[in-house]
């Protein structure tokens, strides 16, 4: 156990020093973020939780600027942001950049979640850091749908109305479910009331969660494009400088993007359906969430049965809680996994005909799309991930990190690809 | 990971070949627009005729309720001219002892008044659909301005055979074909004060043109300031970039 009492330190400034003896929190720093031992090969797929994180708190900051002006009521709900655009000094810009971020956010993370899943981040020791990034997940969706109300046009109206009810599938009890969601007989004043004050809460949780993603990371170490453990010192970086200069590169390229959108294509993404106010007697021709919804939207949608849909829909996320004990592979890179590379290739284009199924009308070819791509999706998980484990013949692995990244590797064949850092 | 990019370049390329079918809608005919594009501004002569036609036309029958007089500053008039068409325009004012609004001449701080009292008044007036605001429909529907121009040059006979409900009037690009809105231009609807000869395209194109100036007030501003925006990252990327090679200079890896 610590002893109680003054914390021993050694930085020099007397104000750092005596605070530090106190609370040490330029020591937790110091370990956390200048020393902490870093693989040396990371590639810049290593940067998307970085940037992940910068966006969350571009995602705070707009949004409560945005707060000061918006007027969570059905009747003032849809002119207060559009005076948030027209009048407010900055206003478009803000709102610009809480509506791109939004969806920036869910691609720099999916993008996070898929790196996972190619070099098997989520394996042993690592399952809590993973399953702690499914809660994330959950948490963003939930603020996404529920901020995505907040405006008030039709596909807010619409898109709440569609969604909430889904739970009315629950037997017996759905419909009460539904009423005590919407605190009505309908998605009304109550409903967005509510929405807004846990559209403002769940950031927090967020950040308390991402809290302890990075804490559960920082006991156990991160995984590097090679899959296997550092070995010693020889493997490591210290984080700063090599990986704060490194992230701040591809936080930069993303404030590009993001600049791009904002600036020049802020409407790209959105539904202009949604600049009509709601109006709860005209359903609109299609309801289609946003974009980063569609591949759920399409499963829920490929089931004929409504409780099925929705059960499945649900299970399509949580199903990554139980992965890491799905996979019996002893390997966690698909650099040495011949065959879970190509399934791995195989689920992002499952995912992506998933997403351009929820796009379109469940009519026709989709119906059948949308089967293929639900099925194709579960049984990825629940026979290729468990099975190829066994069956596959992994490609013998490499020494050590810095074994590999002096060219002393067992594969000479991947030789180019034994140089991430400088490949990507 | 190289693999990712060869099925995502596959599957970009598979999926656009499959159309959206719009039943029976042509697709939007190709207009040019002066502030398309990443450096295009909006055509404040245009727009300033477009607000001619809206005045007299197209106010008869659309509110634009979250515009402003003094918005009209951004596609060129000057304070004088906006306090004098403000003050030609009868806005409600503040509610009398019996709770009734009277019309008082509006200010630039005004915003447009709306035709009708209620949308219930409206609806009356037009078998039972709105004319929708205008504040943002440059923005609210697929092709935004150039929807806005194919409707309003998209009225026609209907084709043999079908019979249009009473009230209702055929248009090509209206996703029923039967729009509650009667054609609302004809040759020579306006006599702009610029002399421009006043064709149905011609006033579709400029009135269309002035929308998207009322949707995105802020649009060439926007544009603006994204170069610059865009032009110090891309500094800021090749700076962090050069200092992250120096930084692992010394690195084997
Ligand atoms: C005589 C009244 C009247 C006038 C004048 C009028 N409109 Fe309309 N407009 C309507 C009505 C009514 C509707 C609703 C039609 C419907 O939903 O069927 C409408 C709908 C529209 C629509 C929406 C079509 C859609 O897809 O929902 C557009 C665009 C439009 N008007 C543009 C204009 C423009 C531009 C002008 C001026 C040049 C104008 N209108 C003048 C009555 C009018
Ligand atoms: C709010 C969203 C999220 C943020 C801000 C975030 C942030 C981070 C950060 C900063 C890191 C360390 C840097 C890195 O490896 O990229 C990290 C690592 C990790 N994250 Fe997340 N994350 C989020 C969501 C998720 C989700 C949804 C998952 C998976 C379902 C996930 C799984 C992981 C894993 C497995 C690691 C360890 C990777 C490794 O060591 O190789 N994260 N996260």
């Amino acid at each position: 156990m610590a002893e109680l009492g003054l914390k021993e330190n050694d930085f020099k400034n007397p104000v750092v020093h005596w605070v530090d003896a106190r609370l040490p929190i330029f020591t937790a720093m110091e370990k956390e973020y200048r020393a902490f031992p870093t693989p040396k090969n990371f590639n810049y797929f290593w940067n998307f939780g970085a940037i992940a994180t910068v966006n969350l708190l571009i995602m705070i900051a707009s949004g409560v600027f945005l707060a000061m002006n918006y007027d969570p009521s059905t009747a003032g709900a849809f002119d207060s942001v559009h005076r948030i655009m027209r009048d407010v000094n900055w206003g478009w810009m803000i709102r610009y950049i809480h509506m791109n971020g939004a969806s920036l956010f869910f691609l720099l993370v999916y993008v996070h979640i898929f790196r996972g899943l190619y070099y098997g981040s989520y394996k042993k020791p690592r399952e809590l850091i993973w399953m702690l990034g499914v809660v994330l997940l959950l948490l963003m969706m939930a603020t996404a749908f529920m901020g995505y109300v907040l405006p008030w046009g039709q596909m807010s109206y619409w898109g709440a109305t569609v969604i909430t009810s889904l739970f009315g599938a629950i037997p017996v009890v759905g419909h009460a479910i539904v009423a005590w969601l919407w605190g009505g007989f309908a998605v009304g004043n109550p409903t967005l009331n509510r929405f807004y004050s846990l559209h403002y809460l769940l950031p927090s949780i967020i950040v308390g969660v991402l809290f302890l993603h990075i804490m559960a990371l920082h006991t156990v170490g991160s995984n590097n494009p090679l899959g296997i453990e550092v070995k010693g010192p020889q493997d490591t970086l210290p984080f700063h400088p090599y990986y704060t200069v490194k992230d701040s590169v591809g936080i930069c390229v993303y404030l590009i993007v993001f600049a791009i959108l904002v600036f020049f294509l802020p409407h790209l993404l959105a539904n202009p359906n949604n600049d009509i106010p709601a109006d709860r007697l005209m359903t609109p021709p299609d309801i289609v969430p946003e974009w980063y919804f569609l591949p759920f939207y399409a499963i829920l949608r490929s089931v004929p049965n409504k409780l099925g849909g929705v059960t499945l829909m649900f299970w399509s996320v949580l199903i990554l809680f139980v992965l890491p004990w799905l996979d019996t592979s002893p390997v966690r890179s698909c650099r040495f996994r011949p065959i879970m590379r190509w399934l791995w290739v195989l689920f992002v284009a499952d995912v992506l005909l998933l997403g351009y199924v929820g796009s379109n009308q469940p009519i026709g070819i989709f119906i059948l799309l949308g089967r293929i791509g639900t099925t194709l999706y579960f049984v990825h998980f629940l026979i290729f991930v468990p099975l190829f484990g066994v069956l596959e013949r992994p490609l013998p692995l490499p020494e050590s990190i810095s074994k590999r990244v002096l060219g002393g590797g067992a594969l000479a064949s991947a030789a180019a690809a034994a140089r991430p850092t400088e490949k990507a | 990971m190289r693999a990712l990019a060869l099925a995502l370049l596959a599957l970009g390329l598979a999926l656009p070949a499959l159309p959206a079918a719009a039943q029976g809608i042509p697709p939007l005919p190709h207009v040019y627009w002066s502030f398309q594009g990443p450096f295009g501004t909006i055509d404040t002569a245009a727009a300033q005729r477009g607000y001619q036609v809206y005045k007299q036309v197209c106010a008869a029958c659309h509110s634009m309720s979250q515009f402003h007089f003094r918005d009209l500053a951004g596609i060129g008039y000057t304070p004088a001219e906006i306090k004098a068409i403000a003050a030609s325009v009868q806005v409600p004012g503040p509610p009398n002892a019996q709770g009734r609004r009277s019309l008082v001449p509006g200010k630039p701080a005004d915003a447009f008044p709306s035709p009708f009292p209620t949308a219930a008044a409206a609806k009356a007036a037009f078998n039972g659909v709105v004319p929708p605001d205008m504040s943002l429909m440059a923005n609210a529907f697929q092709g935004g301005p150039t929807f806005i121009y194919a409707i309003l040059n998209g009225f026609r006979n209907p084709p043999p055979g079908v019979t249009v409900p009473p009230g209702r009037f055929y248009n090509l690009y209206f996703p029923t074909h039967f729009i509650g809105m009667p054609p609302p231009l004809h040759n020579g609807a306006v006599t702009y004060a610029d002399g421009t000869p006043a064709t149905v395209p011609q006033m579709a194109h400029d009135v269309a043109t002035f929308l998207y100036y009322v949707a995105n007030p802020h649009a060439d501003a926007r544009k603006r300031i994204g170069v610059h925006v865009v032009l110090f990252l891309v500094f800021l990327t090749g700076l962090t970039y050069a200092l992250k090679r120096k930084v692992w200079s010394d690195v084997e890896h």
